[in-house]
Protein backbone atom coordinates (compact mmCIF):
# COMPACT_ATOMS: atom_id res chain seq x y z
CA UNK A 1 0.00 0.00 0.00
CA UNK A 2 1.49 3.31 -1.08
CA UNK A 3 0.70 6.11 1.34
CA UNK A 4 1.00 9.55 -0.22
CA UNK A 5 2.47 12.20 2.03
CA UNK A 6 1.79 15.94 1.87
CA UNK A 7 4.79 18.27 2.04
CA UNK A 8 3.95 21.84 2.97
CA UNK A 9 6.60 23.66 0.95
CA UNK A 10 5.21 27.22 0.80
CA UNK A 11 7.63 28.78 -1.64
CA UNK A 12 7.30 31.40 -4.33
CA UNK A 13 7.07 29.75 -7.72
CA UNK A 14 9.40 32.40 -9.17
CA UNK A 15 11.72 32.36 -6.18
CA UNK A 16 14.85 31.99 -8.31
CA UNK A 17 13.99 35.11 -10.29
CA UNK A 18 12.93 36.96 -7.13
CA UNK A 19 16.19 36.16 -5.37
CA UNK A 20 18.35 37.16 -8.31
CA UNK A 21 16.35 40.38 -8.76
CA UNK A 22 16.78 41.24 -5.10
CA UNK A 23 20.50 40.72 -5.34
CA UNK A 24 20.70 42.80 -8.53
CA UNK A 25 18.67 45.58 -6.94
CA UNK A 26 21.06 45.87 -4.04
CA UNK A 27 24.02 45.95 -6.44
CA UNK A 28 22.35 48.66 -8.51
CA UNK A 29 21.58 50.68 -5.41
CA UNK A 30 25.08 50.35 -4.05
CA UNK A 31 26.45 51.56 -7.39
CA UNK A 32 23.98 54.47 -7.38
CA UNK A 33 22.14 53.35 -10.52
CA UNK A 34 18.43 54.07 -10.83
CA UNK A 35 16.97 51.19 -12.83
CA UNK A 36 13.73 51.88 -14.68
CA UNK A 37 11.64 49.09 -16.22
CA UNK A 38 9.31 50.33 -19.00
CA UNK A 39 6.27 48.18 -19.71
CA UNK A 40 3.42 48.66 -22.19
CA UNK A 41 1.51 47.12 -25.10
CA UNK A 42 3.35 46.81 -28.40
CA UNK A 43 3.62 50.20 -30.07
CA UNK A 44 2.66 52.42 -27.13
CA UNK A 45 5.83 54.46 -27.56
CA UNK A 46 8.44 53.00 -25.20
CA UNK A 47 11.31 53.30 -27.66
CA UNK A 48 10.28 56.80 -28.78
CA UNK A 49 10.07 58.09 -25.22
CA UNK A 50 13.26 56.33 -24.26
CA UNK A 51 15.20 57.71 -27.20
CA UNK A 52 14.18 61.22 -26.30
CA UNK A 53 15.00 60.57 -22.65
CA UNK A 54 18.45 59.14 -23.40
CA UNK A 55 19.29 62.07 -25.72
CA UNK A 56 18.43 64.61 -23.08
CA UNK A 57 20.38 62.81 -20.38
CA UNK A 58 23.37 62.46 -22.70
CA UNK A 59 23.19 66.18 -23.57
CA UNK A 60 23.13 67.15 -19.93
CA UNK A 61 26.16 64.96 -19.20
CA UNK A 62 24.37 62.27 -17.19
CA UNK A 63 25.63 58.69 -17.46
CA UNK A 64 22.82 56.59 -18.93
CA UNK A 65 22.49 53.21 -20.60
CA UNK A 66 19.65 51.07 -21.89
CA UNK A 67 18.77 47.45 -22.40
CA UNK A 68 15.91 46.64 -24.72
CA UNK A 69 13.97 43.42 -25.04
CA UNK A 70 12.46 42.40 -28.35
CA UNK A 71 11.07 39.14 -29.68
CA UNK A 72 13.16 38.92 -32.85
CA UNK A 73 14.71 42.18 -34.06
CA UNK A 74 17.32 44.71 -32.98
CA UNK A 75 15.53 47.69 -34.55
CA UNK A 76 14.77 49.32 -31.21
CA UNK A 77 18.37 49.02 -30.02
CA UNK A 78 19.58 50.72 -33.19
CA UNK A 79 17.06 53.55 -32.76
CA UNK A 80 18.11 54.03 -29.13
CA UNK A 81 21.82 53.96 -29.93
CA UNK A 82 21.33 57.13 -32.02
CA UNK A 83 21.12 58.98 -28.71
CA UNK A 84 24.80 58.23 -28.12
CA UNK A 85 24.09 56.18 -24.99
CA UNK A 86 25.35 52.60 -24.68
CA UNK A 87 22.53 50.23 -25.63
CA UNK A 88 22.20 46.48 -25.60
CA UNK A 89 19.56 44.30 -27.16
CA UNK A 90 18.05 41.21 -25.57
CA UNK A 91 16.48 39.04 -28.23
CA UNK A 92 14.00 36.84 -26.42
CA UNK A 93 13.17 34.56 -29.36
CA UNK A 94 9.51 34.28 -28.66
CA UNK A 95 9.59 34.78 -24.91
CA UNK A 96 6.97 37.41 -24.12
CA UNK A 97 8.73 39.11 -21.21
CA UNK A 98 12.17 39.75 -19.74
CA UNK A 99 13.48 37.81 -16.75
CA UNK A 100 16.15 38.88 -14.26
CA UNK A 101 18.79 36.47 -15.56
CA UNK A 102 18.46 37.82 -19.12
CA UNK A 103 19.16 41.33 -17.81
CA UNK A 104 22.05 40.11 -15.70
CA UNK A 105 23.66 38.37 -18.67
CA UNK A 106 23.43 41.50 -20.78
CA UNK A 107 25.07 43.62 -18.09
CA UNK A 108 28.24 41.62 -18.48
CA UNK A 109 31.22 43.90 -18.96
CA UNK A 110 29.35 47.09 -18.13
CA UNK A 111 30.75 49.10 -15.27
CA UNK A 112 27.84 49.89 -12.91
CA UNK A 113 29.78 52.33 -10.77
CA UNK A 114 29.59 55.71 -12.44
CA UNK A 115 26.34 54.89 -14.20
CA UNK A 116 23.40 56.99 -13.03
CA UNK A 117 20.41 55.60 -14.93
CA UNK A 118 19.76 52.25 -16.56
CA UNK A 119 16.58 51.86 -18.58
CA UNK A 120 15.10 48.50 -19.46
CA UNK A 121 12.54 48.46 -22.26
CA UNK A 122 10.50 45.33 -21.70
CA UNK A 123 8.94 43.27 -24.49
CA UNK A 124 5.73 44.94 -25.72
CA UNK A 125 3.10 43.14 -23.64
CA UNK A 126 0.78 44.28 -20.86
CA UNK A 127 0.36 40.95 -19.10
CA UNK A 128 3.43 38.76 -19.15
CA UNK A 129 6.13 41.10 -17.77
CA UNK A 130 4.09 41.77 -14.61
CA UNK A 131 5.35 38.90 -12.46
CA UNK A 132 9.08 39.21 -13.24
CA UNK A 133 11.06 41.50 -11.03
CA UNK A 134 14.13 42.70 -12.94
CA UNK A 135 15.79 44.35 -9.96
CA UNK A 136 14.37 47.72 -10.98
CA UNK A 137 13.74 50.58 -8.57
CA UNK A 138 11.00 52.09 -10.69
CA UNK A 139 8.46 50.29 -12.83
CA UNK A 140 6.69 52.44 -15.38
CA UNK A 141 3.46 51.47 -17.11
CA UNK A 142 2.87 53.32 -20.39
CA UNK A 143 -0.47 53.85 -22.05
CA UNK A 144 -1.02 55.77 -25.29
CA UNK A 145 -3.99 57.99 -26.10
CA UNK A 146 -4.72 55.77 -29.10
CA UNK A 147 -5.32 52.56 -27.18
CA UNK A 148 -8.36 53.31 -25.03
CA UNK A 149 -8.89 54.88 -21.63
CA UNK A 150 -9.90 51.58 -20.05
CA UNK A 151 -6.51 49.86 -20.43
CA UNK A 152 -5.81 50.17 -16.69
CA UNK A 153 -9.08 48.35 -15.91
CA UNK A 154 -8.26 45.62 -18.40
CA UNK A 155 -4.73 45.12 -17.08
CA UNK A 156 -4.90 45.98 -13.38
CA UNK A 157 -2.06 43.56 -12.57
CA UNK A 158 0.50 45.61 -14.43
CA UNK A 159 -0.74 49.04 -13.38
CA UNK A 160 -0.93 47.84 -9.83
CA UNK A 161 2.71 46.79 -9.66
CA UNK A 162 3.93 49.99 -11.35
CA UNK A 163 5.18 53.10 -9.60
CA UNK A 164 4.53 55.64 -12.35
CA UNK A 165 2.11 55.78 -15.28
CA UNK A 166 3.05 57.62 -18.47
CA UNK A 167 0.38 58.57 -20.97
CA UNK A 168 2.10 58.77 -24.37
CA UNK A 169 1.28 60.34 -27.76
CA UNK A 170 -0.50 63.31 -26.16
CA UNK A 171 -0.09 65.17 -29.47
CA UNK A 172 -2.75 62.80 -30.86
CA UNK A 173 -5.15 63.23 -27.93
CA UNK A 174 -7.56 65.52 -29.71
CA UNK A 175 -7.62 63.57 -32.96
CA UNK A 176 -8.35 60.37 -31.00
CA UNK A 177 -10.98 62.06 -28.82
CA UNK A 178 -9.00 60.90 -25.85
CA UNK A 179 -11.04 61.16 -22.67
CA UNK A 180 -8.29 62.31 -20.33
CA UNK A 181 -10.37 62.41 -17.17
CA UNK A 182 -11.62 58.90 -17.65
CA UNK A 183 -8.07 57.61 -18.22
CA UNK A 184 -6.86 59.34 -15.05
CA UNK A 185 -9.84 57.99 -13.07
CA UNK A 186 -9.17 54.47 -14.28
CA UNK A 187 -5.52 54.67 -13.30
CA UNK A 188 -6.47 55.91 -9.83
CA UNK A 189 -9.11 53.18 -9.53
CA UNK A 190 -6.57 50.39 -9.88
CA UNK A 191 -3.67 52.18 -8.21
CA UNK A 192 -4.78 54.94 -5.82
CA UNK A 193 -2.22 57.71 -5.53
CA UNK A 194 -0.26 56.72 -8.62
CA UNK A 195 1.93 59.39 -10.19
CA UNK A 196 0.87 60.12 -13.79
CA UNK A 197 2.78 62.03 -16.47
CA UNK A 198 1.44 63.01 -19.88
CA UNK A 199 4.03 63.11 -22.64
CA UNK A 200 4.55 63.35 -26.37
CA UNK A 201 7.80 62.10 -27.83
CA UNK A 202 6.84 63.93 -30.99
CA UNK A 203 6.19 67.44 -29.65
CA UNK A 204 8.40 67.02 -26.59
CA UNK A 205 5.63 68.00 -24.19
CA UNK A 206 5.93 66.52 -20.71
CA UNK A 207 9.42 65.16 -21.33
CA UNK A 208 11.12 67.65 -19.02
CA UNK A 209 8.65 66.79 -16.28
CA UNK A 210 9.34 63.08 -16.81
CA UNK A 211 13.09 63.68 -16.61
CA UNK A 212 12.55 65.73 -13.47
CA UNK A 213 10.73 62.82 -11.87
CA UNK A 214 13.54 60.44 -12.77
CA UNK A 215 16.12 62.81 -11.27
CA UNK A 216 14.05 63.10 -8.14
CA UNK A 217 13.75 59.30 -7.89
CA UNK A 218 17.49 58.94 -8.22
CA UNK A 219 18.07 61.53 -5.50
CA UNK A 220 15.73 59.56 -3.25
CA UNK A 221 17.64 56.40 -4.03
CA UNK A 222 20.98 58.03 -3.19
CA UNK A 223 19.59 59.33 0.09
CA UNK A 224 18.40 55.83 0.99
CA UNK A 225 21.78 54.36 0.14
CA UNK A 226 23.65 57.05 2.10
CA UNK A 227 21.53 56.68 5.19
CA UNK A 228 21.80 52.89 5.03
CA UNK A 229 25.59 53.15 4.72
CA UNK A 230 26.15 55.54 7.62
CA UNK B 1 2.48 32.87 -23.01
CA UNK B 2 4.27 33.46 -19.72
CA UNK B 3 2.41 30.57 -18.07
CA UNK B 4 4.96 28.29 -19.70
CA UNK B 5 7.81 30.01 -17.83
CA UNK B 6 5.77 29.80 -14.64
CA UNK B 7 5.12 26.09 -15.17
CA UNK B 8 8.82 25.49 -15.76
CA UNK B 9 9.80 27.22 -12.52
CA UNK B 10 7.03 25.39 -10.74
CA UNK B 11 8.23 21.97 -11.86
CA UNK B 12 11.82 22.81 -11.04
CA UNK B 13 10.77 23.87 -7.53
CA UNK B 14 8.51 20.91 -6.88
CA UNK B 15 11.03 18.38 -8.21
CA UNK B 16 13.69 19.83 -5.92
CA UNK B 17 11.47 19.48 -2.85
CA UNK B 18 10.40 15.98 -3.86
CA UNK B 19 14.00 14.87 -4.37
CA UNK B 20 14.99 16.27 -0.97
CA UNK B 21 12.21 14.25 0.61
CA UNK B 22 13.33 11.13 -1.23
CA UNK B 23 10.06 10.86 -3.09
CA UNK B 24 9.58 8.68 -6.14
CA UNK B 25 6.68 10.53 -7.57
CA UNK B 26 4.62 13.68 -7.08
CA UNK B 27 0.92 12.86 -7.23
CA UNK B 28 -0.60 16.28 -6.55
CA UNK B 29 0.47 19.86 -6.24
CA UNK B 30 -1.34 22.83 -4.69
CA UNK B 31 -0.79 26.43 -5.76
CA UNK B 32 -2.02 29.73 -4.36
CA UNK B 33 -2.61 32.15 -7.21
CA UNK B 34 -3.49 35.77 -6.44
CA UNK B 35 -6.13 37.62 -8.43
CA UNK B 36 -3.47 40.17 -9.46
CA UNK B 37 -0.94 37.61 -10.63
CA UNK B 38 -2.01 37.71 -14.31
CA UNK B 39 -2.11 33.94 -14.65
CA UNK B 40 -4.69 32.26 -16.82
CA UNK B 41 -5.67 29.00 -15.25
CA UNK B 42 -6.27 27.14 -18.51
CA UNK B 43 -2.95 28.28 -19.96
CA UNK B 44 -1.19 27.22 -16.78
CA UNK B 45 -2.86 23.78 -16.80
CA UNK B 46 -1.92 23.30 -20.42
CA UNK B 47 1.69 24.33 -19.77
CA UNK B 48 1.88 22.19 -16.66
CA UNK B 49 0.89 19.10 -18.58
CA UNK B 50 3.44 19.91 -21.25
CA UNK B 51 6.43 20.46 -18.97
CA UNK B 52 5.73 17.62 -16.53
CA UNK B 53 5.98 15.00 -19.25
CA UNK B 54 8.72 12.46 -18.43
CA UNK B 55 9.35 14.01 -15.01
CA UNK B 56 8.41 12.69 -11.59
CA UNK B 57 5.47 15.09 -11.72
CA UNK B 58 3.89 13.50 -14.77
CA UNK B 59 0.16 13.02 -14.25
CA UNK B 60 0.14 14.98 -10.99
CA UNK B 61 -3.14 16.60 -10.06
CA UNK B 62 -2.84 20.41 -10.19
CA UNK B 63 -4.92 22.14 -7.52
CA UNK B 64 -5.27 25.89 -7.70
CA UNK B 65 -6.47 27.99 -4.79
CA UNK B 66 -7.47 31.46 -5.97
CA UNK B 67 -6.61 34.27 -3.60
CA UNK B 68 -8.66 37.47 -3.78
CA UNK B 69 -7.11 40.89 -3.26
CA UNK B 70 -7.12 42.31 0.26
CA UNK B 71 -6.08 45.85 1.13
CA UNK B 72 -5.57 47.55 4.45
CA UNK B 73 -8.20 50.25 4.89
CA UNK B 74 -6.81 53.29 6.71
CA UNK B 75 -10.29 54.39 7.63
CA UNK B 76 -11.60 51.10 9.02
CA UNK B 77 -8.16 50.22 10.36
CA UNK B 78 -8.42 46.65 9.15
CA UNK B 79 -7.79 44.38 6.21
CA UNK B 80 -10.70 44.18 3.77
CA UNK B 81 -11.20 41.78 0.88
CA UNK B 82 -12.08 43.25 -2.51
CA UNK B 83 -14.73 41.69 -4.75
CA UNK B 84 -12.67 42.39 -7.90
CA UNK B 85 -9.40 43.86 -9.11
CA UNK B 86 -10.58 46.99 -10.87
CA UNK B 87 -11.50 49.19 -7.95
CA UNK B 88 -9.07 49.58 -5.09
CA UNK B 89 -11.48 51.06 -2.62
CA UNK B 90 -12.73 49.70 0.69
CA UNK B 91 -16.05 47.90 0.10
CA UNK B 92 -17.24 49.13 3.50
CA UNK B 93 -16.37 52.85 3.54
CA UNK B 94 -15.21 53.53 -0.06
CA UNK B 95 -11.81 54.92 0.96
CA UNK B 96 -9.14 54.33 -1.73
CA UNK B 97 -6.38 51.99 -0.59
CA UNK B 98 -3.06 51.06 -2.17
CA UNK B 99 -1.69 49.02 0.72
CA UNK B 100 -2.09 45.55 -0.74
CA UNK B 101 -1.96 42.73 1.76
CA UNK B 102 -2.81 39.81 -0.47
CA UNK B 103 -3.63 39.02 -4.11
CA UNK B 104 -0.20 38.91 -5.76
CA UNK B 105 0.56 35.31 -4.74
CA UNK B 106 2.27 32.98 -7.15
CA UNK B 107 3.03 30.34 -4.55
CA UNK B 108 3.69 26.66 -4.43
CA UNK B 109 1.79 25.69 -1.31
CA UNK B 110 2.25 21.94 -0.99
CA UNK B 111 3.10 18.80 -2.89
CA UNK B 112 1.77 15.32 -2.40
CA UNK B 113 4.46 12.70 -2.81
CA UNK B 114 4.80 8.95 -2.86
CA UNK B 115 7.86 7.62 -1.05
CA UNK B 116 10.69 5.80 -2.77
CA UNK B 117 10.73 2.68 -0.52
CA UNK B 118 7.02 2.04 -0.97
CA UNK B 119 7.57 1.76 -4.70
CA UNK B 120 10.06 -1.11 -4.34
CA UNK B 121 7.74 -3.83 -3.00
N1 LIG C 1 2.27 60.99 -32.88
C1 LIG C 1 3.07 60.29 -32.09
N2 LIG C 1 3.51 59.08 -32.44
C2 LIG C 1 4.32 58.41 -31.61
C3 LIG C 1 4.71 58.93 -30.35
N3 LIG C 1 5.50 58.03 -29.72
C4 LIG C 1 5.60 56.97 -30.57
N4 LIG C 1 4.89 57.20 -31.70
C5 LIG C 1 4.77 56.29 -32.86
O1 LIG C 1 4.19 55.05 -32.44
C6 LIG C 1 4.82 53.95 -33.10
C7 LIG C 1 5.39 52.98 -32.10
O2 LIG C 1 6.34 53.64 -31.30
P1 LIG C 1 7.52 52.88 -30.54
O3 LIG C 1 8.25 53.90 -29.74
O4 LIG C 1 8.29 52.04 -31.47
O5 LIG C 1 6.66 51.94 -29.57
P2 LIG C 1 7.17 50.75 -28.62
O6 LIG C 1 6.31 50.78 -27.42
O7 LIG C 1 8.63 50.86 -28.39
O8 LIG C 1 6.83 49.47 -29.49
P3 LIG C 1 7.35 47.94 -29.29
O9 LIG C 1 8.77 48.00 -28.86
O10 LIG C 1 7.12 47.31 -30.60
O11 LIG C 1 6.45 47.37 -28.22
C8 LIG C 1 5.87 54.55 -34.02
O12 LIG C 1 5.34 54.68 -35.29
C9 LIG C 1 6.13 55.92 -33.39
O13 LIG C 1 6.55 56.87 -34.34
C10 LIG C 1 4.23 60.26 -29.99
O14 LIG C 1 4.50 60.80 -28.93
N5 LIG C 1 3.41 60.87 -30.89
MG1 LIG D 1 10.12 49.43 -28.69
ZN1 LIG E 1 -12.85 51.06 5.02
Amino acid sequence: MIEPRILEVRTKILKKNDELARQMRSEFMEAGVLVVNLVSSPGTGKTSLLRETLSRFVDSGSAVAAIVGDLETDNDARRLAESGAPVRQIMTHGCCHLEADMVQEHLDGWQLFGLEYLFIENVGNLVCPTSWDLGESVRVALLSVTEGEDKPLKYPGLFNTSDVAVITKMDLAEACEFDRQSALDNIQAVRPGMQVIETSAKSGSGIEEWIGILRQKRNQLMTTVDSAGS
Amino acid sequence: MHELSIANSLVENAAEHAAQAGAARVTAITLRIGALSCVHESALRFSFELVTKDTLLEGADLKIVEVPVAIFCEECQREVTLPGIQRFRCPVCDTPGADIRQGRELDLESIEVVEQHAEVS
